[in-house]
């Protein structure tokens, strides 16, 4: 071929080929959390203004609600404190690739086991420090226990942990409701007595006597242990050799077992720690916010887990961010007509972060004729 | 008195079953070809929604039931360029867009909630034969959408087993590298079949809406679209054993219904929470089983279940 007619070909050749980059460049690791948060806020956007709102106006409303005071940044600690809790015991699942899905029963569990402590089997004048520390334990058995179904199902008889953790989330809701409306119910009413006081979490609004700013914060202590808890979670990925075997199980069981690793031991071991997580979520949600057992205490705290679990990349120390971003969407779109935007954005969010997040890591590509 | 009791349950199990079989046939398809789709529950809300608000609006459920098999499939598409051509993880996929069908179905259904007078699919007695003891009104006295469903597993089972298009499906969820030689295409494949799964989400959806549980509530299904994940695995990724599990399932799902007014229950009123946790409870007994049969007759999933097909990477 002369080169002539090579020159003459390429300018008719010329086409835009996609092609899989090799590797990605820094700026664009950097940059693609941003991208891709406002991709789905605009698919957002659009979804938002077909069913008739003003995207702007809801978008502005939510996080000046959520995030435009310091009670609003009291309420969205509230709505957070579950969400790490959960977030961070369905992350350690998913690092092992175990799809535990049903960190909502497991939460509902968690409350139903720290109830039972805060009103029935304990006695009434038991200290605080006691009852609450009891309550925390009850509710980490509770989570762990029902996480341990699917997870010895899962190691023994290798059945998919994706349905039986779900089913088990709406037997758990039976479970409740049974207790709320039976034996432990108020009056007939879906819900238990109150707690003491002694079976409540402090909250920032109880020190308001010597720090008057606090006054009317509803924010309560679970927040700290959360955080506390994705710091050791951190560690424990980082520095220990539990942490390093999960991982290599989850990039490649096979090596994980030729190295020696007892991989049924690590699946039972992974998912207790997973439920119980969201067990203790449970527990602070009704020790720390609604002091008593009802129905529906959860607005899905164990499926919104999942998302920030993904969105975090499982890394723990993101999951407190991300845990927030989605506390100040629940919180906002609280004050927000219809009720169901917020579920909407969630599942915009985790689509696009799944789809484009390997988009990104395509480029176009300018080709031009003959140089192939 | 208990046989009267029994056929009743029967009748109202395969009533009752009809939506999750659709949708448990469609993710049969789509897991035959090699793609998870988690998204059922999704869907099926999607087409819940979408079929009760268009035959609220037309007037006509035949237009609103065209409509939600339409969005099942274009939701199922959405998956389809996700994890085919995009090569994301099939169950994150899925469970986005059960969040995405779930949250966009009670914002578009929050008006629809009031609605209690959308039109209905017809029940359709079929003649003479309807009038049957016992099978009459068990499989006989029916509304048109039932009858759909015990005609699409043995024609889903035809299809799979005994046609040519059939086996393709099966050749590209088991060996797609070979399939490629033999000039299938597999990605073009995979894309259709994901699709038709989605659609007869929408349809199990439309089913519930229209005809099962005429009216609209928020997250309706309950879990069934899950239940229907569970099936497949259940049947073996064979529709008449999917239609065995459904009806099963159906039976059970109506049991605190249908017992309300046995003495025992009367009795006991209370026990009305742990028969509502049977039809979950029923799903883990049947993965139990299946897991067991599993074992002894060697059948498992599609071999190239859940994996991206990409003719460079071949071979592995």
């Amino acid at each position: 071929m002369t080169a002539h007619s090579s020159s003459l070909s390429s300018r008719s050749r010329a086409r835009l080929r996609v092609e899989r980059r090799l590797e990605q460049p820094r700026w664009l690791r950097i940059l693609t959390p941003f991208i891709l948060i406002s991709a789905a806020l605009l698919i957002g956007a659009v979804l938002l203004r077909l069913v008739g709102a003003d995207p702007w106006l809801v978008y502005t409303k939510m996080a000046q609600i959520a995030f435009g005071s310091a009670h609003g940044w009291s309420d969205t600690t509230i709505k957070a404190t579950p969400l790490i809790l959960a977030g961070l015991g369905v992350s350690i699942a998913f690092r092992m690739r175990l799809w535990n899905i049903g960190a909502e029963g497991q939460l509902f569990i968690g409350a139903w086991f720290a109830t039972g402590f805060a009103l029935f089997w304990l006695p009434r004048d038991t200290p605080q420090a006691i009852l609450l520390l009891v309550m925390a334990i009850g509710g980490f058995v509770g989570g762990a226990l029902w996480a341990f179904i699917p997870g010895v199902l899962k190691a023994k008889l290798n059945i998919n942990e994706i349905i039986t953790s779900l089913m088990l989330t709406y037997v758990a809701i039976f479970w409740n409701n049974y207790w709320i409306y039976g034996p432990w119910s108020e009056r007939g009413f879906g819900l238990t007595p109150q707690f003491p006081r002694s079976a409540w979490l402090p909250r920032f609004t109880d020190f308001s006597s010597d720090f008057p700013a606090l006054r009317g914060m509803t924010a309560h202590a679970g927040i700290f242990l959360a955080i506390a808890l994705a710091l050791i979670l951190w560690f424990v990925w980082r520095r220990t050799k539990w942490g390093y075997e999960v991982k290599v199980i989850g990039d490649n069981p096979r090596a994980g077992r030729y190295a020696g690793m007892n991989l049924s031991r690590k699946i039972i071991g992974v998912m207790l720690l997973s439920g119980g997580l969201a067990g203790l979520a449970g527990m602070a949600e009704v020790s720390g916010v609604v002091h008593r057992l009802q129905e529906r205490f959860s607005p899905g705290y164990g499926f919104t887990a999942i998302i920030i679990a993904w969105l975090a990349k499982l890394n723990p120390l993101a999951i407190v961010p991300v845990a927030y971003l989605f506390g100040g969407l629940l919180v906002g779109s609280d004050a927000i007509q219809p009720a169901g935007i917020a579920k909407m954005l969630q599942g915009v969010v985790l689509f696009v972060v799944v789809g484009g997040e390997l988009l990104l890591q395509y480029r176009i590509k300018l080709e031009r004729g003959a140089s192939s | 008195m208990e046989f009267a009791f029994l056929v009743t349950l029967l009748a109202a199990g395969i009533r009752s079953g009809t939506a999750i079989l659709f949708s448990t046939i469609g993710e049969i398809f789509a897991e035959r070809s090699g793609v998870l789709n988690l998204g059922i529950e999704g869907m099926m809300l999607m087409g819940a929604v979408t079929a009760y608000g268009i035959a609220f609006a037309t007037g006509n459920p035949w237009i609103g039931l065209g409509v939600a098999i339409l969005v099942g499939g274009v939701m199922a598409l959405l998956h389809a360029v996700v994890t085919i051509s995009l090569r994301a993880d099939q169950v994150v996929s899925g469970l986005a867009l059960t969040f995405l069908g779930s949250g966009l179905s009670a914002v578009l259904g929050a008006p629809l909630v009031e609605v209690r007078t959308a039109p209905r699919l017809p029940n359709f007695p079929i003649p003479v034969l309807a009038d049957l003891p016992i099978l009459g009104p068990i499989l006989f006295n029916h509304n048109v959408i039932v009858y759909a469903g015990l005609l699409a597993a043995p024609l889903a089972w035809w299809y799979i087993h005994r046609t040519r298009p059939g086996m393709e499906l099966r050749a590209i969820g088991e060996y797609p590298a070979a399939a490629d030689a033999l000039g299938i295409n597999v990605n073009l494949q995979r894309y259709a079949y994901v699709v038709f799964g989605g659609m007869m989400a929408g349809l199990g959806g439309a089913s519930l809406s229209l005809a099962i549980t005429p009216l609209w509530i928020e997250d309706m299904t309950a879990g069934q679209g899950w239940i229907a994940v569970g099936l497949v695995i259940f049947a073996s990724w064979d529709p008449l054993r999917a239609a065995l599990g459904s009806y099963l399932f159906g039976a059970i799902r109506r049991l605190p219904l249908d017992s309300q007014n046995l003495p025992f229950f009367l009795a006991n009123p209370q026990l009305g929470y742990f028969m509502n946790m049977l039809p979950y409870l029923f799903v883990i007994l049947l993965m139990l089983i299946s897991a067991r049969s599993e074992l002894r007759r060697r059948i498992g999933a599609p071999a190239a279940l859940g994996q991206p097909y990409v003719r460079e990477e071949r071979g592995v």
